[in-house]
């Protein structure tokens, strides 16, 4: 945080910005602020006419498409989006009129994000710790050939782990979806140690002296001594999870454990009348990021820290 | 729990390998440590390092995935170099990839810059975070109803101020621009943390000291920023170019690879040999050459970053 002291925000004056800084309207600070300005518009605009369109009529989308407020305001596609509204009500609405089965999907999406991050999160943990504290023959081998998995592109593994998949009868089903998820990632476990190897070794010593077993040193002393970056990690990896489209596209396209992420696809290769839904498109996708943006505000904090070499380097 | 009866074995473990130091050396926790790792090293072993022998394995036969898979040798391999649709993707990944990665690490590093002599605050920074959130499968979405032909808010603004409107999606040359720049911005925001992150690394006195010799901010970025960052740059593109490359998502949500081949990028031509048209083998010989394009690509940009770290020393 020491860069904030640095005093050359005025442009090129030389000796006196510190005190220049409150008075002068500095036009190159404005110029730098307007430029910001305009890019956090654009970051979020989208996410404005998400809403804009999901609170419009399908047929006021066509007669208003410019208008920049919603048209005709109305609930009508998140009620189709949800069940909530009878096939005649939604097909008059612009919508398929095909029941969308959106709970099915969001529950799917509940069970596959938390259970693939909650097991690779604690599995991870009980590896990063022996990585990090235990002293055993190979061990720094052992974390290397970890490590080189991090270069090792999603997609090629995924092919053979199609084929296990398959070969063991998991196709459509939720162990199928997680199991690859569930053990361990490289990163996770990178991540982790990097934060257990900073810990005071003295604390595990004194527990040690008391006749404390790893098992104890790791549930009572490291567990909750490392509590925010396993929250950081357990939210970034749940995220991570929630927006996964490859493997549940691969391995979950049945109804049954359909995700949203591969739902929402579904949802727009249907043309009711012509073109996609776009009101119940909105709707459903702002429905769909919702828990994210709900978790995101609640650790706001944690995650925009989170982001840094700390778990890249 | 076990840890009782553990425990003992470990400590008997300690004072044989005692010589001298507080350190035990040999075997030390050895027992322990397999226990820790084993869910770990389960998940490794089976969905990494499996996998990718077996992929490597899948590239050699002729395997339609429902009978068994057929070795033919390097017969996947020759068909592949001859293969126009491959040279094709090929060709249009790397479009995709450095109009993606040359725009999002300009604008990323703008944003960065910006951020770092304006504001430390979390809020600007967590709403420039928040595209990153939500799923490519959404931000593809949402981009596809902005810039649709008819009715997107996009082209009814290019029409109102008297252009031609365009077809984003649809034309065979706006394609892979178009999915690369929702792409953009979906990552900038992202990427733009991991740069500030790597912008705090550089002390504020070095600013000071220019600006006390006149050198203008605009001067300073060019020859403090830009070359202290190098590394940093090197270190976010190696995570950037390799992402890129795997660009699926967007494209299977909107174009599916069209209008004709246009935006058939590898990921999706590999998705498409392997799913839809059953060629196992054919597809797995793909993402061979995929994994060895992006091995080449992270150790080119490992060695500049290396390079990079003695610059800066």
């Amino acid at each position: 945080m020491t860069t904030t002291t640095a005093p050359s925000r005025a442009n090129g004056v030389a000796a006196a910005p510190e005190k220049a800084g409150g008075k002068k309207i500095n036009a190159g600070k404005v110029a730098a602020w307007a430029a910001m300005i305009i890019l956090i518009l654009i970051t979020l605009f989208p996410f404005y006419w998400m809403i804009r369109t999901a609170f419009s009529t399908s047929k006021s989308l066509f007669s208003d498409p410019n208008s920049l407020l919603p048209v005709d305001f109305t609930l009508g596609a998140f009620k189709r989006v949800l069940g909530l509204a009878t096939p005649a009500e939604a097909q008059a609405e612009g919508g398929s009129g095909a029941a969308v089965n959106f709970w099915l999907f969001l529950r799917n999406s509940i069970v596959y994000a938390t259970l693939s991050t909650a097991g690779q999160v604690f599995f991870s943990a009980l590896a990063a710790y022996a990585f990090a504290r235990l002293r055993w023959p190979g061990r720094d081998k052992v974390f290397f050939l970890f490590l080189t998995a991090l270069m090792i592109p999603p997609i090629f593994v995924m092919l053979p782990n199609f084929i296990l998949i398959k070969n063991l009868g998991l196709l459509n089903t939720f162990p199928g979806l997680i199991l690859p998820y569930f053990f361990m990632t490289p990163f996770a476990i990178f991540f982790l140690r990097q934060f257990f190897l900073g810990i005071s070794r003295e604390i595990e010593e004194a527990a040690k002296l008391d006749g404390a077993g790893h098992w104890l040193i790791f549930f009572r002393i490291i567990l909750p001594m490392s509590w925010a970056p396993i929250i950081t990690l357990f939210i970034l990896t749940f995220i991570n999870q929630w927006n996964d489209y490859f493997w549940p596209l691969l391995v979950g396209a049945n109804d049954k454990v359909r995700v949203l992420t591969v739902a929402l696809g579904v949802f727009r290769s249907q043309t009711p009348q012509g073109s996609p839904d776009w009101a119940g498109l909105m709707a459903a996708v702002l429905v769909a990021a919702l828990p994210i943006l709900i978790l995101f505000f609640a650790f706001a904090k944690k995650i925009v820290n989170s982001i840094g070499f700390s778990g890249v380097k | 729990m076990t840890t009782d009866t553990v425990e003992p074995l470990v400590a008997a473990d300690y004072k044989t390998g005692v010589r001298g130091t507080d350190r035990p050396p040999g075997k030390g926790d050895l027992g322990m440590a397999l226990i820790f790792i084993l869910p770990a090293a389960v998940g490794f072993a089976v969905f990494y390092l499996y996998p990718f022998i077996r992929g490597f394995y899948f590239s050699l036969t002729r395997y339609n995935l429902l009978g068994t898979p057929h070795f033919i040798g390097f017969d996947n391999f020759t068909k592949l170099f001859q293969d126009k649709l491959f040279w094709n993707a090929l060709l249009v990944t790397v479009e995709y990839v450095l109009i993606n990665i040359v725009l999002q690490t300009v604008l990323a590093v703008a944003i960065a810059v910006l951020m770092h002599r304006l504001t430390q605050s979390t809020v600007i920074r967590g709403l420039i975070l928040l595209p990153f959130l939500i799923s490519n499968v959404i931000a593809a979405l949402v981009w596809f109803w902005l810039l649709d032909y008819q009715i997107g808010l996009v082209n009814g603004f290019i029409a109102a101020i008297g252009f031609d409107k365009i077809p984003f999606f649809g034309d065979a040359a706006w394609a892979i621009p178009t999915i690369a720049v929702v792409n953009v911005w979906r990552h900038m925001g992202y990427t733009a943390l991991l740069v500030f992150a790597g912008l705090q690394t550089i002390p504020g006195y070095v600013y000071e000291a220019a600006s006390v010799d006149g050198s203008t901010e605009w001067k300073s970025f060019w020859r403090i920023t830009l070359p202290l960052l190098r590394p940093i740059l090197a270190l976010v593109l190696v995570i950037t170019v390799t992402g890129s490359f795997q660009v699926f998502d967007t494209v299977a949500v909107t174009t599916k690879g069209g209008p004709g081949n246009a935006s058939r990028v590898m990921q999706y031509y590999i998705y498409q040999k392997g799913f839809t048209e059953g060629q196992f083998g054919y597809a797995s010989a793909l993402s061979v050459i995929l994994f060895i394009i992006l091995a080449t690509v992270a150790l080119i940009q490992l060695r500049l970053l290396r390079a990079g770290e003695s610059d800066l020393a």
